[in-house]
């Protein structure tokens, strides 16, 4: 079985990569005509690293959006978990293993937090993640200022530059998370259980579902990935950063990627190679306007109106299928 | 199989349930009717796990059963259909059938075996050919009964309970629903069969048992009862004069609503005269152009072609909004989910629309002030005007819909299926408004297929078929002569 045929499994593979490889062709030409080149190596690589850091983070959005509830807390504990995993290792290899274990770690028991708030208390997702959130930014403006910690010298050669060919390594491990997480979608009882709970909760509980469960699982899934992306992002930086996750907008941006590629932000349909696709196209819209040197004014409307053009055509196909 | 013996259930200190008594043998179809209300839905819920029971036991194949959710009890092999589908559109037949307990290899579903065992399934069911890979949402809604069915068997389920598992069907969908419950009972499942329309209950079972305020009434041998009776049962008095009186020649006023050639992309031609005073049925098969017609006139769907005049003036009903503002009216056939908005309350969902078109805001305190009687005068039932309407019984939703029109004075009133799905006491009291309605001097057009109702509440009838009016027939007309004009039989 295909990597592609196991993310999209039977599903139709989303419109996005049809947009993904539209926008590349315009921008190839638009940079070409002014005389520059889109794809060089070195464009190539950064290009993956930005996919990379927003595609972890989008994959494990994927499945709490799946099961109709939200992330809003993933910026802060991507930050967090730069810092947990840099002062933990605190520049030595040795401390390479224990401080990823316990960024992982630490970011798994955000993720239980979010999850019994959510699954348990009954809070709407978009509150309970979002006070999270505030109450992990809290904690990382008191005490911190700056970067702290170093990351493990060999963590930083290997997932943080390392690559094969035009591809880092970081990417690969995107790519191992997606296709996990696919796997995780289509060919586990979870997976099947948290489509479930996204397309209808009730539904899912009169079947025997046991809809706490599913949640909570997701989004100890959803903050892992997060935090995932939080080691390679203190690889890719040497230190912890607390402000790295807030500054990448990790929130908005991953949400934004889950519903370019076509996952329903009700919940129940949907996957990761959508998501993958939309994170691709993401990042080749900056990697493009990077070329152009426009001001980043520009660029934010252009994301805008590609976001808002994906949720309509999405909506239109909806509305069709719903007729028929 | 199953006996219940004594079981009670109090919510908040309210009665639900009061000692009731209930077996069902292998093999055989036992009904259960009552109103709305009754306590049908709660002793579903205890049998099926949904809810543990204050009083009594469950014995469950010889066993004292106390099962703490839905998923004990599937897997003790109760099965149930809920009034709703309880289907994903966008996941496949098989995943829906095996949603809960998919099979599993090494870790992974099994997609393959998943995939067999539903076609077996299907196949034991006596079900024709389905794509058991496709989304459910591409299913017709026969072919999803079907599908629930199968859900509900797929744990060896060896009771099976069906709450309304018509009320979404056509006729002829209804008649293949038959022939699998006669299999399944064949095949030594016991089937608790929860329904409204008796003709049903008559059709299926062996016994009925009649739950009137939370009690037992009664359990009777079908054989050796009658719709009569069983309505004196349920609704404890008998309902002389099922239907109110019809309008005399003297009552029917002049026309106020004609249609000439209208049409649009579902109907052709349709030519209607609704007369102040009258109430008009409107006839056909499912899909026939009958609630298109509706549509149309409230301008949901509007015609597109010919003219409308109201009061002999034309007017064009180019959206609900227009059609209101006319003095038109319609009460839609999904009351789910075009009638009321489930979480807001009673006294909210009964002023939408005389807050849609506005009116003073002075006004207002009147405005609600007289809801509140209206409500009263339909008698709803309610545990007051500010609880959520989706607490509240079918028929007394349908209540709350009514006042909401009927307090803006409708000229002319549209009702689609107005009493599908409800009891036989909120029924009559359906009945007795629309009636007093067309007293009142509107214009009533009332969409039933429920041809007992139609035939005692009309008029006059129009049939449609295929998008147009095959016909009309006066009060008196037959079953038979309804049939006749729908299917095409005569020209």
């Amino acid at each position: 079985m295909s990597a592609q045929s196991l993310l999209a499994a039977r599903r139709p593979v989303p419109g996005v990569y049809l947009a993904l490889v539209l926008t590349v062709a315009i921008g190839w030409l638009v940079v070409m005509l002014r005389g520059g080149a889109l794809f060089n190596q070195a464009t190539m690589v950064s290009l993956l690293h930005v996919a990379a850091g927003l595609g972890l983070v989008a994959v494990g959005q994927t499945l709490v959006i799946l099961g109709g509830s939200l992330d809003l807390s993933v910026a802060y504990v991507v930050s967090l978990s730069t810092l947990v995993a840099a002062e933990t290792m605190n520049g030595s290899d040795t401390a390479l293993v224990p401080g990823v274990l316990l960024a992982l770690a630490v970011s798994a028991g955000i993720g239980l937090l979010n999850g019994l708030l959510i699954a348990r208390f009954r809070i709407n997702a978009f509150i309970a993640t979002l006070g999270v959130g505030l109450l992990l930014k809290g904690y990382l403006d008191s005490n911190y200022d700056g970067p702290a910690g170093a990351t493990s010298p060999s963590l930083v050669q290997s997932l943080g530059y390392q690559r094969i060919g035009p591809v880092p390594v970081s990417f690969l491990l995107l790519l191992v998370a997606a296709v996990a997480a696919g796997l995780a979608l289509n060919r586990t009882r979870f997976g099947h259980h948290l489509l479930a709970v996204g397309g209808d909760a009730e539904v899912a509980r009169l079947s025997g579902v046991r809809n706490q469960r599913v949640l909570v699982t997701a989004h100890v899934l959803c903050s892992l990935c997060a935090g995932l992306a939080g080691v390679y992002l203190a690889a890719r930086l040497g230190s912890g950063a607390p402000r790295v996750g807030t500054e990448g907008i990790y929130d908005l941006e991953s949400i934004a990627a889950v519903v370019i590629g076509g996952t329903a932000l009700a919940g129940g349909r949907g996957g990761v190679a959508g998501t993958v696709g939309g994170v691709l196209l993401l990042a080749s819209i900056d990697a493009i306007f990077n070329q152009l040197e426009v001001d980043s004014f520009a660029k934010q409307v252009v994301r805008g109106v590609i976001i808002i053009a994906a949720v309509a055509v999405y909506a239109r196909r909806t509305i069709r299928k719903g007729r028929s | 199989m199953l006996a219940l013996r004594a079981v009670g259930k109090s919510f908040l200190g309210v009665r639900v349930l009061d000692g009731v008594d209930l077996d069902v043998a292998p093999g055989e179809v036992h009904a259960v009717v009552g109103e709305n209300g009754a306590g049908k839905s709660t002793l579903m819920k205890i049998i099926s796990g949904g809810y543990a029971p204050d009083e009594g036991s469950v014995v469950f194949a010889g066993e004292t059963r106390t099962f703490r959710g839905p998923r004990e009890a599937r897997r003790a092999g109760i099965g149930i259909i809920h009034q709703e589908f309880t289907l994903l559109p966008d996941r496949t037949v098989a995943e829906n059938v095996y949603l809960g307990h998919e099979p599993v290899r090494r870790g992974l579903v099994d997609r393959r075996e998943m995939l067999a065992r539903t076609s077996a399934l299907l196949a034991s069911m006596g079900a024709g050919p389905m794509p058991v890979d496709a989304p459910v949402g591409r299913l017709g809604i026969a072919q999803r009964q079907v599908v629930e069915i199968a859900k509900a068997l797929a744990l060896d389920a060896r009771l099976l309970i069906m709450d309304e598992p018509t009320a979404a069907l056509a006729d002829h969908e209804v008649e293949l629903l038959y022939a699998l419950v006669r299999r399944l009972r064949d095949q030594g499942i016991g089937l608790l069969y929860v329904s409204h329309r008796l003709a049903e209950v008559f059709d299926l079972s062996e016994r009925i048992t009649v739950l009137k305020d939370g009690r037992r009434v009664t359990t009777v041998r079908t054989a050796q009862t009658t719709t009569d009776e069983l309505v004196r049962h349920m609704v404890g008095r008998d309902l002389s004069g099922y239907y109110p009186g019809r309008a005399a020649p003297a009552d029917v006023g002049p026309v106020l609503l004609t249609v000439r050639g209208g049409g649009n992309r579902k109907l052709h031609d349709v030519d209607l005269r609704l007369r102040a005073g009258e109430v008009v049925g409107v006839g056909g098969l499912q899909g026939s152009g009958r609630s298109a017609l509706a549509r149309a006139l409230f301008g949901v769907a509007p015609f597109t072609t010919g003219q409308v005049d109201l009061d002999g003036k034309p007017v064009r009903v180019v959206s609900p909004r227009a059609a209101m503002r006319a003095g038109i009216a319609y009460v839609s056939e999904d009351r789910k989910g075009e009638g009321i908005v489930a979480r807001q309350s009673v006294l909210d969902n009964a002023l939408l629309a005389g807050r849609a078109i506005g009116g003073s805001w002075s006004g207002r305190s009147a405005r609600t002030a007289r809801m509140r009687d209206l409500l009263g005068a339909v008698d709803v039932r309610s545990a007051g005007v500010d609880q959520e309407i989706r607490f509240l019984s079918g028929g007394n939703q349908q209540k709350v819909v009514l006042a909401r029109w009927l307090a803006l004075g409708p000229r002319v009133m549209l009702f689609d299926e107005p009493t599908r799905g409800i009891d036989v006491g909120a029924t009559s009291a359906i009945h007795d408004v629309v009636r007093r309605l067309a007293r009142d001097g509107a214009a009533v057009l009332m969409i039933s297929s429920d041809l007992p109702e139609l035939l005692g509440m009309s008029d006059r009838i129009v049939v449609m078929r295929e998008g147009r009016i095959a016909g009309e027939l006066p009060a008196g007309a037959s079953e038979a002569d309804v049939v006749a004009l729908a299917v095409g039989a005569v020209t």
